[in-house]
């Protein structure tokens, strides 16, 4: 699954590097790296990431924002 | 006659052109949809690969933890595009409303948006350049090549160029274990971005982490082996050091070449044009049917007097396009201006750097919180008795109180009092930019033009 994330908003908060450690890590105190093609299996983690970050800098791409059926394609258009 | 009908039929059935690939043209080719344009969408890029994101490039995919060929972008919604990757634009006839691509094929359109960014400037000595081990880091193939390199464990690695790329390439060396040598013509690293005080701190920052940093010099020539491999560097101070890789991280070139015959107000600076993104021509007349946005654009900011900025700046990539592509499937009473805030982040040595406004217009700098010996600060920039600019290493949390602060051309020195304010930011100090005129690789900001008169705005950036 895709993720980019907006760094000029994230601001250290590390919540992410809690709830999907795979995929976000901390470097330092405050600059956060991150794969940006996490494994699928870390879909869920990256889904709670995305939605516990405070300052809302991490996007999904569109066909991972569905349900958890997976399926989220053609016919979402967000 | 209804211009207002021509704009309908544009919208459902015109034909839209987006020239570069990268991060702005993805990103205004879905907001083109998400305006709902349905007609037919061309997607033109040089590169043979799906837009990806850039800043990874230099820092988890040469540090080795992600592979460069996970840094495609994330999707916001489908384009239903036409994609022509891999051809690059190699002329545009504005009368014609005409494409021309590198493979012969010319491409029609109604409306055309510029996206083209910019690529690493080379080095200018050709024989030198094409020295096996010689490289820049701009692409995806320059950043799997030198993680190549750099996996291979040279013996030494020297960054010719001591910007945000260069230091943040020095930063990996360091942390892969490998002997590194920063050249930099400037008196410190990211002199030109943020200044000779923080510059300071940042050459602080190199040489802690085991960097052997060269400042106030150039590298007056690279010499190879009898192979053809690059073994050895010459400065202008008489040393030399022996690399058997070298990165050139001389700044980057807006790729406008391919306009130059075209009547189109572009050249080495960028492509010029107004708040609505909507570019100039070589007459000083706006075009409507040609729009820029990312890195090869530069427009005129309210908010820093009118000049034209030139930003190499992620998120101004993100809204200029979203700006652009609004003002492209809309009617001129509906068309919005650019009015994004300049920031930007830089991670290296373990520091998280942030800045908002434009650094480089700072006269003076004062440390309102923290302190520069201990690398963990804020910092205002001060231009003619208000705030313009502001940065942190490792305080980012700061920044969005100062990008209130300028927007709202709050007084310098600051009035108020800051949590952790210490002795060395009880005054302001210069800020130490190196003279404009000269030339330099470092700035992330350009500026050019200039403001007819300065006065205080008050200014609200429309939030999407």
């Amino acid at each position: 699954m895709r993720l980019v994330v907006d760094l000029n908003r994230c601001q250290g908060y590390a919540q992410c590097a809690f709830l999907a450690p795979d995929v976000f890590t901390m470097h330092g105190d405050e600059a956060l790296m991150y794969d940006p093609l996490a494994d699928d299996a870390q879909r869920e983690n990256v889904r709670k990431a995305a939605d516990a970050c405070p300052v809302k800098a991490i996007t999904l791409d569109y066909e991972d924002l569905g349900a958890a059926d997976g399926k989220a394609g053609a016919s979402r258009v967000g | 006659m209804s211009v207002d009908g021509y704009l309908e039929t544009f919208r459902r059935e015109g034909r839209i052109v987006v020239v570069g690939a990268s991060l702005a043209g993805l990103r205004a080719a879905e907001a083109l949809r998400a305006e709902g344009f349905q007609g037919t969408l061309t997607m033109v890029g040089d590169e043979p690969h799906d837009p990806y994101d850039r800043p990874p490039l230099s820092k988890q995919v040469l540090l080795g933890k992600v592979p460069a060929d996970h840094t495609l972008l994330a999707r916001r919604r489908p384009i239903d595009a036409q994609w022509r990757l891999g051809a690059a634009a190699t002329g545009l006839d504005l009368a014609a409303r005409r494409v021309q691509l590198a493979d012969g094929d010319a491409i029609d359109y109604d409306r055309l948006l510029i996206t083209t960014g910019v690529r690493a400037r080379p080095w200018p000595h050709e024989l030198e350049a094409d020295l096996d081990g010689v490289c820049v880091l701009r692409t995806r193939d320059d950043a799997v090549r030198l993680h190549h390199r750099l996996t291979a464990g040279p013996r030494r690695v020297l960054v010719i160029g001591a910007g945000f790329t260069g230091s943040e390439i020095a930063s990996a060396c360091r942390e892969r274990g490998l002997p590194v040598t920063v050249a930099e013509r400037g008196p410190a690293p990211l002199v030109g971005a943020l200044g000779g005080v923080v510059g300071e701190v940042a050459a602080e920052l190199q040489r802690a982490h085991g960097v052997d940093l060269r400042c106030g010099v150039q590298v007056t020539g690279l010499e190879g082996d009898s192979a053809g491999r690059v073994r050895k560097a010459h400065f202008s101070d008489g040393t030399a050091v022996e690399a058997d890789v070298v990165v050139i991280a001389l700044g980057a070139t807006r790729n406008t070449e391919w306009l130059a015959d075209s009547g189109l107000g572009a050249g080495p600076r960028g492509i010029a044009c107004d708040a609505g993104c909507r570019a100039f021509d070589v007459r000083g007349i706006v075009t409507d049917d040609v729009f820029v946005a990312g890195d090869v654009a530069r427009s005129p900011h309210p908010l820093f007097g009118y000049q034209f900025l030139s930003l190499e700046h992620w998120g101004n990539a993100v809204a200029q396009a979203e700006t652009a592509a609004h003002n492209m499937v809309s009617g001129s009473a509906d068309r919005r201006p650019h009015l994004w805030m300049p920031s930007f982040w830089s991670a290296q040595f373990g520091v998280n750097i942030k800045s908002v406004g434009v650094p480089p217009m700072g006269e003076q700098i004062m440390v309102t919180q923290g302190s520069l010996a201990e690398q963990r600060f804020t910092a205002a920039y001060g231009y003619q008795g208000r705030v313009i600019a502001a940065v942190t290493f490792d305080q980012a949390k700061w920044l969005d109180f100062y990008e209130r602060q300028i927007e709202q051309a709050a007084p310098f020195p600051p009035e108020f009092t800051t949590v952790d304010r210490r002795t060395e930011g009880l005054q302001p100090v210069p800020a130490g930019f190196p003279d404009p005129s000269l030339p330099s690789h470092g700035p992330t900001i350009t500026l050019s033009g200039h403001s007819p008169t300065d006065r205080r705005i008050s200014f609200t950036p429309r939030r999407a």
